[in-house]
């Protein structure tokens, strides 16, 4: 018994917006539970008490002066773009809500 | 779409009781982007304030713009709100085409400011609003429906971004749920935003246009029925776009919910949008299949660990807040509690007080703003604010009244003509021959024309009955077109006629 | 001697003195590449006429009397997950095929300013993920000792062109080994600065709290004078550190250990899954070492071993939050836009044609380990581990100046060994992956041979943080003495190409 469902594992390419097909679902499902078996293994170190360290080294209040710098031009800015209107990214219909 | 019913307002109230909570962003009206140092002008041409930051481009970092923390915390201590001592930003992820990035950098269990309050006085009495919290994030781009109906998402054929918006630094301002204010509910919840907007005026941190969305509010409503203990389901009313529509959202999702209680159906937790044009909502993204966000400390961002002598000091150097302020000014100005709570609906306290800081008297300057300029705004649709008249302005007015040099009458019709765009009071004077006719050459010639043309009232002063002068000295000011200084031309006339009072 | 043979350092003098030119030099280098790179195909991107303008312009800029670092001139092969100006940017995905950014990294305008001159832009493993540039979306890699074998990776292009003497220097990033890995089994030298010490600005993300772009080079001098050409605070890295680069060069130039305190990682010599060629190899230097001065403890670093699950859960975490930005809607590649898809549509199936498996696996994994139940047993979990991590590095630096193990347990493995199967490749990343979790500085240098295969064993120094010094300083001493047994350089010891 895998660690991890076909349909957990088509949950998460949902989540993670990636269309896969039904024989990639079957082959993740596989690996993807193989690997996480493999790192739960942090569960036996770190005691309750250890805080946890979400970055490398303990810096803190890194600001910038609120100042303004040069933008890009909107040339630049859209040079990449798959698809451009009106100086602005053009995009296929977007579901889900009213902003 | 379905039609739903509403129960009248009364009696939904009668029935159930109301619990509210609100959130509200407010875009700070920093120089800069939050985490880029692109410029945040409303109205730019699309796309033209973006850089790889505020893009997302590959490879792009943030870095917090001071600003924003000290705005951050400066509202939270207006709101009496603790300041952490350490905490961080963290990503909220879903996929979005207006969220560069695909996640917001947000703050999730680590908020910069949490546990205060904020008092309103509402119909004499205090209410007090718990604050939960006081975040810092950052706002999305603003896409354009194509196609479809009227700009409308549903139906489009495609959509259009700009980016502009991305990245300016919003502050979510976040209530505990409010129980117990019945049938008020609606009215708390404008006076809430509004106490708020003039917060944020007062610390000069945002410059809160709900037009232009820089302030901007969701209203979470649920129902308990009256005598009961559990609250009801909740929904959560976005684009809530002015303090009208915050009032006419909860009265209109009290009486929806009440109507559908009262039929024995159920609320779903669901998100639902507002329409200002109908003062309705229609139902959104249900809440009941729940987003999973993901969230996570941003690694790309240091802590914030804000010193807390810097705390204190800010502290210390808060403007007067807007509640304590009008204490004060009612006392100063001698006024009930009724003649400032209408000042303080009308907006009108700081002009009043910019009035009479340029020199009007308090009654005077109030005067002015609650009546003819209120008037003139109400007519136009506009603000009192957005007149186009200064307090100096208005002071000015005042003065030549209480100099003698113009009347009420006249003072109006310079208003008008400052409002016309003529120029100051002083010109408007000028170029309209405005003064007050008080030269006693003039007036005689006046005087002899309204005593031949109204001989019987004439002869009715003469005879004693004084009373009669009245229908005379309105002569005058008819002949002058109201310019005559009529205590004068009384004056005159009485001498005129050998009668003394 | 040919200018492909010489070190950077000697370039960079042999130009500031006008002996030769930084256009001789980049043709030199240029024709070496269109010599070895149908063979050796370290690179995604070479585009001779920039590389020589950029040369033009250095000699311009000397000509002009300009005082430039000791590097102007001296050639660069760039890892393409590194903004340029002028070149495509591709994090070897398909996902960013024919991106022009629109700005620099900041590594890479120091590159400029410091007059260096891009080659080109090598290949990798997609966005940094993997152990041998297999994962590549364009092609392989082939390692110069071996082309049955792959670089290393994720930075193998960077490691197998100054390997095969198509450039002096070259830049990476090392998120887990990213760095020293390809640099150990290519026989050359490759750092992993303290984690903000040199900045991301600019590097395509991989992980957030754990990329950090280093340097590739011949010797430990050359990647001292490239190291310090690029690092230093960067205040559009919020994560970088706001203090003087650590004095490399000399460290690099200086190279005495005596009275050096060295700690031997007990976990990772034990020799469990190493490859006994590389455990003698690197028994021999830690003796070596003994003799130069140094004295060598033990030192326990128990839950080491938990770094690699550790790094397995932090890394995709932060990946799949980095890589959401590719999304078809702004850069980068469209699929399925027939105009009634819509955008959440074709956001997946762009994504699903545009990722590797790799990529996708790490992606979902992260998704996992964030998602709302798992998150405490996972990304928390391994959060924790950092800490334990951090303190045992701590407790270790407080008895050794620097910790040695071997850089990875293995020789390079023949290419296609290990793609399908997650797990061995991951093992690569074993030795390196602590450095990573705590910031560390870090370096890998060639130790010689391994028998069974006669392919190059490295020998990792870590350091504490901001301590990159000590790392270039034992990494010098190892170096002398090697090279002075061999006879010169490990490099000479592999195959003409």
């Amino acid at each position: 018994m895998s660690a991890i469902t076909r349909d957990e594992v088509a949950h998460l390419a949902r989540l993670s917006r990636l269309a896969l097909t039904d024989e990639e679902l079957d082959h993740y499902a596989t690996q993807l539970g193989d690997i996480i078996e493999s790192v739960a293994k942090v569960a036996e170190v770190a005691a309750e008490d250890v805080p946890p360290s979400s970055h490398a080294l303990p810096l803190t209040n890194v600001f910038r002066p609120d100042e303004v710098r040069q933008s890009l031009t909107p040339e630049q800015a859209l040079s990449g773009a798959p698809a451009v209107e009106d100086d602005r990214f053009r995009v296929p219909r977007i579901l889900g809500e009213e902003e | 779409m379905t039609v739903e019913t509403a129960m009248p307002y009364d009696e939904a109230i009668e029935r159930f009781e109301p619990v509210l909570g609100l959130e509200t962003h407010v875009e700070l009206g920093t120089e800069s982007k939050m985490f880029c140092g692109c410029k945040t002008t409303f109205g730019a041409p699309p796309n033209s304030q973006v850089c790889p930051t505020c893009l997302a481009l590959p490879g792009s970092l943030p870095v917090a713009n001071a600003k924003a923390i000290e705005s951050t915390i400066r509202i939270g201590l207006a709101l009496n709100c603790s300041i952490a001592e350490w905490c961080r930003f963290a990503r909220k992820n879903y996929f979005y085409p207006d969220m560069p990035k695909n996640y917001q950098i947000s703050q999730y269990d680590e908020p910069l400011c949490f546990d205060g309050y904020l008092d309103l006085e509402i119909d004499g009495e205090t209410v007090r609003i718990e604050i939960e919290r006081v975040h810092l994030e950052e706002d999305t781009g603003k896409s354009t429906h194509m196609g479809g109906s009227a700009g409308r998402i549903h139906g489009a054929d495609y959509s259009i971004v700009d980016y502009n918006r991305a990245g300016i630094p919003l502050v979510e301002i976040v209530t505990k749920p409010i129980p117990g204010t019945g049938k008020l509910a609606p009215e708390v919840a404008k006076a809430y935003v509004t106490e708020l907007r003039e917060i944020m005026r007062t610390l000069g941190v945002s410059d809160v246009r709900m037009e232009e969305g820089s302030l901007r509010c969701d209203v979470n409503v649920s129902l308990m029925p009256r005598g009961g203990s559990e609250w009801g389901t909740r929904t959560e009313t976005k684009n809530v776009n002015s303090l009208r529509s915050v009032e006419r959202a909860v009265r209109g999702e009290i009486e929806r919910q009440a109507a559908i209680l009262a039929a024995g159906g159920r609320i779903v937790q669901e998100t639902r949008h507002f329409h200002e044009d109908t003062g309705t909502t229609t139902s959104g993204r249900s809440k009941e299949e729940a987003q999973d966000y993901r969230y996570f400390p941003e690694p790309d961002l240091v802590p914030i660990a804000p010193d807390p002598a810097w705390v204190e000091e800010l502290k210390a150097t808060l403007p007067e807040l807007p509640s304590v302020k009008r204490k004060r000014l009612q006392a100063e100005w001698g006024l009930s509690d009724l003649d400032m709570q209408a000042m303080h609906n009308a907006d009108a306290i700081d002009l009043v007080e910019a009035t009479v800081t340029a020199g009007a008297p308090p009654a005077d300057a109030r005067k002015w703003w609650m009546g003819e300029l209120a008037r003139r705004a109400n007519e136009s649709g506009r603000a009192l604010a957005d007149l186009p008249i200064t307090p100096r302005q208005v002071a000015r007015v005042t003065e030549l009244v209480a100099s003698g040099e113009l009347n009420d009458k006249l003072a109006r019709e310079v208003l008008e003509g400052v409002l016309a765009g003529e120029g100051t009071p002083d010109e408007v004077v000028d170029k309209r021959g405005l003064k007050i006719v008080s030269d006693d050459g003039e007036l005689a010639a006046m005087i002899d024309e309204v005593l031949a043309k109204n001989a019987d009232a004439a002869d009715k002063v003469r005879s004693g009955k004084i009373a009669a002068v009245g229908a005379l000295v309105g002569g005058v000011m008819k002949a002058s077109r109201g310019k005559a200084d009529a205590a004068r031309a009384r004056q005159l006339i009485l001498e005129k006629l050998g009668v003394s009072e | 001697m040919s200018l492909i043979r010489k070190t950077a350092a000697e370039l960079g003098a042999m130009i500031a003195a006008r002996e030769v030119s930084a256009t001789e030099v980049a043709e030199a280098h240029l024709d070496r590449m269109a010599e070895v790179e149908p063979q050796v195909q370290a690179f995604l991107h070479v585009d001779r006429e920039t590389t020589l303008e950029q040369a033009a312009a250095v000699d311009a800029r000397l000509r002009a009397g300009e005082q430039l670092g000791p590097l102007a001139g001296v050639p660069v092969a760039h890892k393409d997950l590194f903004t340029t100006r002028d070149m495509p940017t591709t994090a070897a995905s398909k996902m960013l095929e024919g991106w022009r950014p629109p700005y620099d990294a900041t590594v890479t305008r120091r590159l400029r300013e410091a007059g260096l001159v891009i080659l080109g832009k090598t290949n990798m493993d997609e966005f940094a993920m993997g152990s041998s540039t297999e994962n590549s979306a364009y092609h392989v890699t082939r390692n110069p000792w071996d082309l049955t074998r792959v670089p290393g990776g994720s930075s193998g292009g960077s490691s197998a062109s100054v390997a095969a003497y198509e450039a002096p220097l070259a830049t990476g990033t090392d998120t887990g080994g990213s760095i020293r890995q390809p640099a150990a089994v290519t026989g050359i030298v490759g750092v992993k600065p303290t984690y903000g010490g040199s900045s991301r600005y600019g590097v395509i993300a991989f992980a957030s709290s754990l990329d950090t772009p280093g340097p590739f080079a011949r010797n430990v001098l050359d990647a001292a004078l490239l190291h310090e050409a690029f690092s230093g605070h960067d205040p559009m890295d919020s994560t970088s550190i706001d203090a003087p680069v650590p004095s490399v060069v000399e460290a690099a130039r200086n190279g005495d250990v005596a009275g050096m305190r060295i700690g031997v990682i007990k976990e990772f010599s034990a020799g469990e899954g190493a490859q006994p060629g590389v455990l003698a190899r690197f028994n021999e230097t830690v003796q070596l070492l003994e003799s130069l001065g140094a004295k060598v403890v033990e030192v326990s670093c128990p839950s080491f071993e938990t770094a690699l699950p550790a790094y397995y859960l932090i890394a995709p975490s932060e990946c799949s939050s980095n890589l959401a930005r590719f999304d078809a809607m702004r850069y980068g590649l469209r699929v399925g836009d027939d105009g009634t898809r819509s955008a959440e549509e074709v956001m997946a199936l762009t994504r699903a044609a545009g990722f590797g498996p790799e990529v996708k696996r790490r992606i979902m994994l992260g998704t996992y380990a964030l998602s709302s139940g798992y998150y405490d047993a996972y990304y928390g979990q391994a959060q924790k581990v950092r800490t334990v991590i951090a303190r045992e590095f701590e407790a270790a630096f407080h008895q050794v100046d620097v910790l040695v193990s071997p850089t990875t347990p293995t020789t390079a493995f023949p290419i296609g060994e290990r793609v399908d199967d997650p797990m061995a490749m991951y093992l690569a990343d074993l030795y390196t992956v602590p450095a990573n979790m705590t910031g560390n500085a870090a370096i890998s240098v060639p130790c010689g041979l391994a028998d069974e295969d006669g392919m190059p064993v490295g020998l990792q120094i870590m350091a504490p943080v901001l301590g990159d010094d000590r790392c270039y300083r034992v990494g010098a001493a190892v170096e002398r003495a090697l090279e002075s047994r061999w006879g010169g350089s490990l490099l000479a010891k592999a195959p003409a190409l």
